[in-house]
C-alpha cells in the first residue's frame, strides 16, 4: 500500500508541475473568436466605415497580418504595395490580367500567384509560385464587398489615392470579428489603473516601481492641473516631456468611459 | 481466475453489443441519403439542425448520383444537456480512447517481436514476459471498446448533423469498421487465449501467424479512425462547399493520411513501451522475492528500450507531419507553429526534455547491474551535461513576457545571447544532438558488461568515435551556418541533412556494435533486480509525461482546425467554436490524465488480482 500510495502522489505531483507551468508560466494568449457573419448596409456606408471594414478584416478575418508582418517575415509587408503596383504590372515576371492598380491589388488577393514578390515564392518554383491561398476561397473565404475593402485599405495603407468605389445597392453579407462581451466601467481609481496598466510604464505611487519608460506620475498633482492632465491622457503626443520618447497610446480617449477618465483625472490631481 | 474472465468477457460482450448497435443506428442514417438519392431529390445533409431539405437534382434524375453539400449549421442547431460542456465531453471521452487505443495497438505489435525473439532464441523468459504484456493489454482492450463506443454515442448526441455528413461520406467504410474490429477481437482472443495451448513446434508458428495477423488487423483499423480525423483537416474528394465527389478512397487518402499514420504508429509504439515500463516498475516496487524483482527489472528494461527505441525516430516523423500541414495549408501550418500555439511548443519542450531526461537516467541507473559498467561511470556527467544543454536550448523562447523595466534594459524582446537559440535552427540541432547523446547512453548500457573479442575491436571504436563526430560537426555546421547566416530556403532545408546525420549514426553504430560485440566476453553475471527504486520513478514519470504530451498533441492537432468541423468545409458554429487558451486545455488534458491513470491502476489490479487466486488455488 505504501508503495501505491508513493506512486500515486508521485504521479499527481508530476501533473501538477505541468498544469502549473502550462497554466501560470506560458503567456495567457486568447485565440481570437470565430469571425461571425453580420449583414451590412452598405447604402449608407461611408468611405470610412468602408475603410475602417478592410483593417477590420485585414487584422482579423482577413488574417493578412499572420504572414505580412515585420516580425516573422513570411510574407513581403504590404504598406507601400499600392505604390510599386504600377512597376509591378509592367514587370515581365507579371502574369496576370489586372490593367489598374486597384485590379492588381484585388487579383493579388484571389490569384497571389499572378505576381511572386522576389525570396517569398514556394521553394523550388523561381518565385513563380505563391504559397498564399486564394483569400476568397477556403477556410478565409472573403466576399467580394470584404475583398474590395481590403483593397480600398491597403490604397490607404500606401498613402495613395482611394480609387475603390463602395460596392452599392442592397443590404450584403460581410463579416466582422465577434466582439468580446463589454467590460463593465471601472469604478475607482485604483481599479481604473489597473484596466489600463498605467503601472506598467509610470509611476503611480511613491511606493511603486519605477518602469522608466513613462514619467514619474507619483507627484503629478502638484506639478499639473487636471486640465494638462486630461489632455495628457486623451491626447498624450499634444505635449513630451523631455526625456522620453513619445509612445504611450492614443487610443484611451476611445477606450475610456467618461467617468473613468474623470476618476483617474481627479485621482492624478490629488497626488501632490 | 475463472470468475474475472468471466466478467472481462461480458464486460467485453457489453462493449461489443454497444459498438454493433452503433454502427446498426449509423448505417440507416448514411443509406438514408441512398435510397433518396435514386428518386431525384437529394438531401441537404440534414443542414439546419436535422431539418432535411430536399432539393430537385437533374443529375439524379439522370441516375447520376449526387450529393449534398456540407450543412451551414446554427448555434441552435446543436443539441445541448443541462450541466454537460458538450465540447469537453467529447474531447475527453475522444483522448481516453486514443490513450487505451494507442496502448492496446501497440502491445501485440513488441509482445509480436518479443515472442518471435523467444521463439528463435528458445529463452522461456522473453515467451514468459510477452505473455504477461498481453495480459496487461487485454483488460484495457475492452475499456478501449467501452470509450470507442461511448464516443461514437456521444459525438452523435452532441453533433448530429457533423456525424450525418461524416456518414454521408464515410458510412460504408464505417461498416468495414465494425468488422474488422470484429476481426481483430477474434485474433486478440486467439492469440491470448491460445498461448500455452499454442506453445510449441508447428502451433507455435500458427500462434505467431496469429500474432501477425492481430497486428495487420489491428493497424488497419488504425488508418481507418486517421482518415476520419485527418479527413477533418484536410478534406479531400470533396469541392470547396463539402459537395461528396462520390470517391471514398480519395477522402481517406487525404493528404494528412500517411503523416498522421506514420506518426500515430511510432508514438503508440512508444507509449505503450512506457505504459508496461510503469506496470513493471510498480510490479518491481511492490516485489516481495529477489526472483520477482530480477524479472520486472528485466520487464521494465525491456519496456524502456522499447519506448525509447520508439522516441528516437519520433521527432522526425513529427518533422514530416509538420511539414506536411504547411505544404497542405500555410495558414494551418502558421497557426500552428507561429501563432497562439507556438508557445504549446515551449510545453511539449518541457515533456520531450522530461521524457529523454528520464529514459536517460533509467539507463543510468541500469549500468549498476553490471560490474563493467564502471568503466563508462565517468561518461555519464558529461551525457548528462549536454542533454540538459539541449533540453535548455529546445526550451527557449523566441520572444519573451517581460516587466517593462526588464524590457528597457534588453533593449527588445529578444535576449541578446538568448534570442538565437529561440528559432528553429537551434532547436533542430538540440534535438539531434540529444538523441544521439540518448543514443550514446544506449550504447554505453549495452556494451558494459562486454569485452569485445574481435581483432578489429580498436578499429570498429574508431570507426563509430569518427561516425558520431563527423555527424555532430556536420550537424553543428548545418546548424549555426546554414541557420543563420544563410536565407531562408537553406535555412529549412538544412534541417533535412541534420536528420539523416542523425539516423547514420544511429544505424551504422547499432550494426557496428552488433558484429563487434558477436562472441563478446562477459566481465560477470548481469544482476537484474539490483536497481534503486528511485530508478523506478524514472518509469512512472516516462508514462505520466507521455501520456500528458499527447492529450496535449491531441489538443493541438484537433484545435489547428479552429472554428470549423472540416477544414474550410463544414463550419462549427456551436458556441465551443473558439480555441482554449493552453492554460485551459492543460487542465482538461490534466483530467483526462488521472481519469486514465486511474483505469490503467484498475487494470494493473486486475492483473494481480488475477495472479492472487491462482496462487491460492495452487495451494
Amino acid at each position: 500500500m505504501g508503495n501505491f500510495i508513493k506512486v500515486v502522489v508521485f504521479s499527481l505531483v508530476v501533473i501538477w508541475l505541468y498544469v502549473v507551468f502550462s497554466a501560470n508560466y506560458i503567456p495567457p494568449i486568447t485565440p481570437a473568436p470565430p469571425p461571425k457573419e453580420e449583414v451590412l448596409d452598405l447604402s449608407e456606408m461611408t468611405m470610412d466605415d468602408f475603410l475602417a471594414l478592410g483593417e477590420k478584416i485585414y487584422d482579423g478575418k482577413g488574417t493578412c497580418t499572420l504572414c505580412h508582418n515585420p516580425v516573422m517575415k513570411r510574407a513581403p509587408l504590404l504598406e507601400r504595395t499600392a505604390v510599386v503596383a504600377k512597376e509591378r504590372l509592367k514587370d515581365p515576371r507579371y502574369r496576370g490580367k489586372a490593367k489598374t492598380v486597384k485590379e492588381y491589388l484585388y487579383e493579388s488577393l484571389v490569384d497571389p500567384s499572378a505576381y511572386v514578390a522576389k525570396g517569398y515564392g514556394v521553394t523550388g518554383t523561381n518565385d513563380t509560385v505563391s504559397p498564399m491561398p486564394d483569400v476568397s476561397k477556403g477556410a478565409i473565404g472573403l466576399n467580394e464587398v470584404e475583398l474590395w475593402a481590403v483593397v480600398a485599405y491597403m490604397q490607404k495603407l500606401a498613402g495613395v489615392d482611394i480609387t475603390v468605389e463602395i460596392p452599392r445597392g442592397e443590404a450584403v453579407a460581410a463579416t466582422e470579428e465577434k466582439k468580446e462581451e463589454k467590460e463593465e466601467p471601472a469604478r475607482t481609481p485604483q481599479a481604473v489603473l489597473e484596466k489600463y496598466g498605467c503601472s506598467a510604464c509610470h509611476k503611480m505611487t511613491e511606493e511603486g516601481m519605477d518602469p522608466g519608460l513613462g514619467p514619474d506620475l507619483s507627484k503629478i498633482g502638484a506639478k499639473r492641473d487636471k486640465e494638462y492632465l486630461r489632455r495628457a491622457i486623451v491626447d498624450p503626443n499634444a505635449e513630451i516631456t523631455e526625456g522620453f520618447s513619445p509612445m504611450m497610446p492614443d487610443t484611451y480617449k476611445d477606450q475610456m468611459t467618461a467617468g473613468e477618465l474623470e476618476l483617474l483625472v481627479e485621482y492624478m490631481a490629488g497626488q501632490k | 481466475m475463472q470468475p474475472i474472465l468471466r466478467s472481462k468477457r461480458a464486460l467485453l460482450l457489453l462493449a461489443l453489443t454497444g459498438l454493433v448497435v452503433l454502427f446498426m443506428l449509423m448505417v440507416p442514417a448514411g443509406d438514408g441519403y441512398v435510397l433518396h438519392r435514386t428518386d431525384g431529390l437529394v438531401y441537404a445533409g440534414g443542414g439546419g439542425g436535422g431539418g432535411s431539405e430536399a432539393v430537385s437534382s437533374e443529375g439524379a434524375e439522370a441516375g447520376k448520383v449526387e450529393y449534398p453539400p456540407a450543412p451551414k449549421l446554427k448555434e441552435s442547431d446543436y443539441p445541448t444537456i443541462s450541466g454537460i460542456n458538450s465540447r469537453v465531453f467529447v474531447w475527453l471521452v475522444a483522448q481516453l480512447h486514443l490513450w487505451f487505443a494507442a496502448f492496446v495497438l501497440a502491445v501485440p505489435i513488441f509482445v509480436f517481436i518479443i515472442e518471435a525473439i523467444g521463439m528463435a532464441t528458445k529463452d522461456e523468459r522473453y515467451d514468459k514476459m510477452a505473455y504477461e504484456f498481453i495480459k496487461v493489454s487485454i483488460t484495457a482492450y475492452s475499456i478501449t471498446a467501452i470509450f470507442g463506443g461511448l464516443l461514437a454515442i456521444s459525438l452523435m448526441v452532441f453533433y448530429p448533423d457533423f456525424m450525418k455528413y461524416l456518414t454521408l461520406i464515410f458510412g460504408d467504410s464505417f461498416i468495414w469498421y465494425a468488422l474488422i474490429f470484429f476481426a481483430e477481437s477474434a485474433c486478440l482472443y486467439i492469440y491470448y487465449y491460445g498461448w500455452n495451448a499454442m506453445k510449441h513446434g508447428f502451433r507455435k508458428w500458427m500462434h505467431l501467424t496469429i500474432g501477425f495477423l492481430l497486428n495487420g488487423v489491428g493497424t488497419t483499423l488504425m488508418l481507418f479512425a486517421n482518415a476520419w480525423v485527418t479527413f477533418m483537416m484536410s478534406p479531400e474528394g470533396v469541392d470547396a462547399s463539402g459537395v461528396f465527389g462520390g470517391n471514398m478512397w480519395e477522402a481517406i487518402h487525404n493528404h494528412l493520411w500517411n503523416p498522421i499514420n506514420l506518426h500515430r504508429f511510432i508514438a503508440n509504439v512508444a507509449y505503450g513501451g512506457s505504459v508496461v515500463g510503469a506496470y513493471a516498475a510498480y510490479k518491481f516496487l511492490s516485489a516481495t522475492t529477489e526472483e520477482e524483482k530480477a524479472h520486472y527489472d528485466w520487464m521494465g528494461y525491456t519496456a524502456n528500450f522499447i519506448a525509447i527505441a520508439a522516441l528516437l525516430p519520433l521527432p522526425f516523423a513529427g518533422y514530416w507531419l509538420t511539414a506536411e500541414i504547411y505544404a497542405y495549408s500555410q495558414q494551418m501550418g502558421i497557426t500552428l507553429m507561429g501563432g497562439v500555439f507556438a508557445w504549446l511548443f515551449i510545453v511539449q519542450a518541457v515533456l520531450i526534455g522530461a521524457l529523454f531526461l528520464s529514459a536517460n537516467y533509467y539507463l543510468w541507473c541500469g549500468m549498476e547491474r553490471s560490474e563493467g559498467a564502471y568503466r563508462y561511470t565517468p561518461y555519464i556527467k558529461y551525457i548528462g551535461f549536454v542533454i540538459v544543454v539541449c533540453f535548455l536550448v529546445w526550451f527557449t523562447p523566441h520572444t519573451m513576457i517581460l516587466t517593462p523595466s526588464e524590457l528597457k534594459a534588453l533593449g527588445g524582446q529578444y535576449h541578446p545571447i538568448l534570442g538565437p537559440l529561440g528559432i528553429m535552427p537551434a532547436k533542430n540541432t538540440a534535438v539531434n544532438i540529444m538523441i544521439i547523446f540518448t543514443f550514446l547512453s544506449f550504447l554505453l548500457y549495452r556494451r558494459a558488461n562486454k569485452i569485445p573479442t574481435v581483432s578489429w575491436a580498436s578499429f570498429g571504436n574508431g570507426v563509430q568515435i569518427g561516425i558520431f563526430t563527423a555527424a555532430m560537426v556536420n550537424i553543428m555546421i548545418l546548424g549555426v551556418y546554414y541557420g543563420y547566416f544563410t536565407n531562408t530556403v537553406y535555412k529549412v532545408a538544412s534541417s533535412v541533412p541534420q536528420v539523416v546525420a542523425t539516423l547514420m549514426v544511429i544505424v551504422a553504430g547499432v550494426v557496428i556494435d552488433v558484429f563487434m560485440y558477436r562472441g563478446a566476453k562477459e566481465v560477470g553475471p548481469l544482476k537484474w533486480g539490483k536497481m534503486p527504486e528511485r530508478s523506478q520513478y524514472a518509469l512512472f514519470l516516462l508514462a505520466v509525461s507521455f501520456t500528458w504530451l499527447m492529450g496535449l498533441m491531441g489538443f493541438i492537432r484537433s484545435a489547428i482546425r479552429q472554428h470549423w468541423h472540416v477544414y474550410t468545409v463544414m463550419r462549427d458554429n456551436s458556441v465551443d467554436a473558439f480555441t482554449p487558451t493552453i492554460g485551459y486545455a492543460a487542465k482538461v488534458v490534466s483530467v483526462g490524465t488521472i481519469i486514465f491513470m486511474a483505469i490503467v491502476i484498475f487494470i494493473f489490479w486486475l492483473s494481480h488480482l488475477s495472479g492472487k487466486k491462482q496462487t491460492e488455488y495452487q495451494r
